[in-house]
């Protein structure tokens, strides 16, 4: 294609033609050939009839069956219904979450008494698995969307506070100073510096925190629940309907895909200064 | 009358058998620009940090117009080594900060910082971002920043040391031109002898192990300065040269002693 457009390099093709070429090659574009490949080869081995549609039914079979979805529905509720039943779960969580981590993630970076109270307890639950804490939430507040809510908010809540604490324990000091002999108090040094200062280290907890919600909701639903994505996922599976697990785990990877990339572009947008030299 | 007193003050830091500074008096009046120089480990920046109110003095005591000075305060400014500027604000709101912790309005508050940048030769560089800003550029910001809270005095935490030599002469100038201009007590301190020669109306010089001052002068390169002769002509001037090395011998000297 290059040698069309520089027609005088003709006498060289090799080294003026493949050159541009390898250079406009950006990883985001190998990141599509990558994909389109996948698509291909899942096409591929379909359509040769290399893997049985009960195992692997072919792209359009899952097309099909995601406008049918999206439509008429499945187990009574449509792909819009199950997805906004996962969605209005782990939205409310997050919103629990930021409200009350980013407080005690400060009140942990900043005070020693609330350090020596909450640090521990976050540091002894957080590592346990969501799902082994899950029976006991289903104990306590049953099946419905409470317990639901409640797991996803504790999965959230730790990583976003520890990188609260972490975030306010690394101000710069010099901009405490700086802030204190312009006459500020406290509550403006929280305000106006720490805050802001773990900004950066927030959204990166907010980030880590879906990541884990989204996944130990899926999980959470293929176990107790009536509706979402991981139930649909789960019944379609105990009646083999496979095309409908494939579409439900592809639109779980979009949208957890969706999630990380609309916090980027947020971290972007909130924390411009993040990573310049200043 | 002295604005700003030290009297006998000493400063250790917690668990150290030697003191960081001892028997410290210096007392700091309108008019002046008092600047401490000494070399690492002679603790002036421990002195800044104890006029500033960041740390408090094992003994003696610290006074701002008769008034014990008592944790930091919008009465001292302070100028930092790092311009300790915040990132998340532009210009012009990094320079009104301090007037918007007191509750100014935000117009008059703009109106205030617009004066002060143009103080420093800033005019116009409201809307940037502090990580656009050069080394000399940020610490313009910073110095504008403090004048702008209208401190009683101005602390300077060796202001021009990250600068390259260039940058450092004129912000050096710029700093006179403020000082004369807003007429503010400013206490500098710095570890460039050429710098502290130029720019003190009083000088002293500090001595490690413990910190102690050592030699005390009075100069006016810098009142020279501020009344129109060239910055080239005053440090080029034999006064000037005699000046620097007898700083210089006294700074060996004292270097001998405590080797």
């Amino acid at each position: 294609m290059s040698s069309y457009e520089l027609p005088a390099t003709v006498a060289k093709p090799v080294t003026h033609a493949v050159i541009p070429v390898r250079r406009s090659l950006s990883t985001r574009w190998i990141s599509v050939l990558t994909l389109v490949a996948l698509l291909a080869l899942w096409w591929a081995v379909t359509a040769t009839g290399l893997i049985e549609p009960l195992f692997l039914p072919p792209p359009s079979a899952v097309l099909q069956k995601g406008w049918l979805l999206a439509t008429t529905g499945y187990m009574d509720s449509t792909l819009w219904q199950h997805l906004g039943a996962s969605l209005s779960r782990i939205g409310l969580g997050l919103g629990f979450a930021v409200l009350t981590a980013v407080p005690v993630g400060i009140a942990i970076g900043s005070n020693r008494i609330a350090r020596g109270i909450l640090d521990p307890l976050i540091e002894f639950y957080r590592p346990i698995p969501p799902l082994a804490y899950l029976p006991l939430i289903v104990i306590w507040c049953g099946i419905g969307e409470l317990s639901k809510v409640l797991l996803i908010y504790l999965a959230i809540f730790a990583p976003i506070a520890i990188a609260t604490a972490t975030g306010v324990r690394t101000v710069d000091p010099a901009k405490l100073r700086a802030a204190q002999s312009l006459g500020a108090t406290r509550a403006q040094l929280i305000r106006h510096v720490i805050l802001p200062s773990a900004l950066p280290d927030i959204l990166t907890g907010v980030r880590i925190g879906l990541g884990v919600g989204w996944s130990t909701l899926v999980a959470a639903e293929l176990i107790a629940a009536t509706s979402g994505l991981g139930f649909m996922v789960q019944s379609a599976a105990q009646f083999l309907v496979t095309d409908v697990v494939v579409l439900g785990i592809l639109v779980i990877a979009l949208i957890a895909f969706a999630m990380e990339m609309g916090l980027r572009a947020l971290q972007r947008k909130l924390v411009p200064w993040h990573g310049q030299a200043h | 009358m002295a604005l700003l007193q030290l009297e006998r003050i000493s400063a250790q830091y917690p668990g150290a058998t030697e003191p960081v500074l001892s028997d410290i008096s210096i007392d700091l009046g309108p008019q002046q620009l008092l600047v401490a120089l000494g070399p690492s480990g002679s603790g002036k920046t421990s002195l800044l940090n104890l006029i500033a109110g960041f740390v408090e003095p094992s003994a003696g005591r610290i006074t701002l117009d008769g008034v014990p000075v008592k944790g930091p305060s919008a009465e001292r400014g302070v100028v930092f080594q790092d311009d300790a500027l915040l990132p998340w604000q532009d210009v012009l709101a990094n320079v009104a900060f301090g007037l918007e912790l007191a509750g100014v309005p935000k117009a008059q508050r703009e109106v205030r910082a617009r004066e002060m940048l143009a103080l420093v030769d800033l005019a116009g560089f409201d809307s940037r971002r502090i990580w656009q800003l050069s080394g000399g550029q940020k610490q313009r910001v910073g110095l504008a920043r403090a004048l702008a809270a209208d401190p009683r005095v101005l602390l300077m935490d060796e202001p021009f040391g990250a600068l390259d030599a260039f940058t450092r002469e004129q912000m050096q100038e710029l700093l006179l031109q403020v000082w004369r201009r807003t007429a503010k007590p400013v206490f500098l301190i710095t570890h460039d002898i050429e710098e502290a020669v130029f720019l003190a109306t009083d000088l002293i010089l500090l001595a490690p192990n413990p910190g102690q001052i050592v030699e005390r002068l009075s100069l006016d390169f810098g009142q020279r300065y501020a009344a129109g002769e060239s910055a080239r002509a005053i440090k080029s001037d034999p006064r000037f040269i005699e000046t620097r090395e007898h700083v210089l011998g006294k700074v060996f000297s004292q270097r001998q002693v405590s080797a």
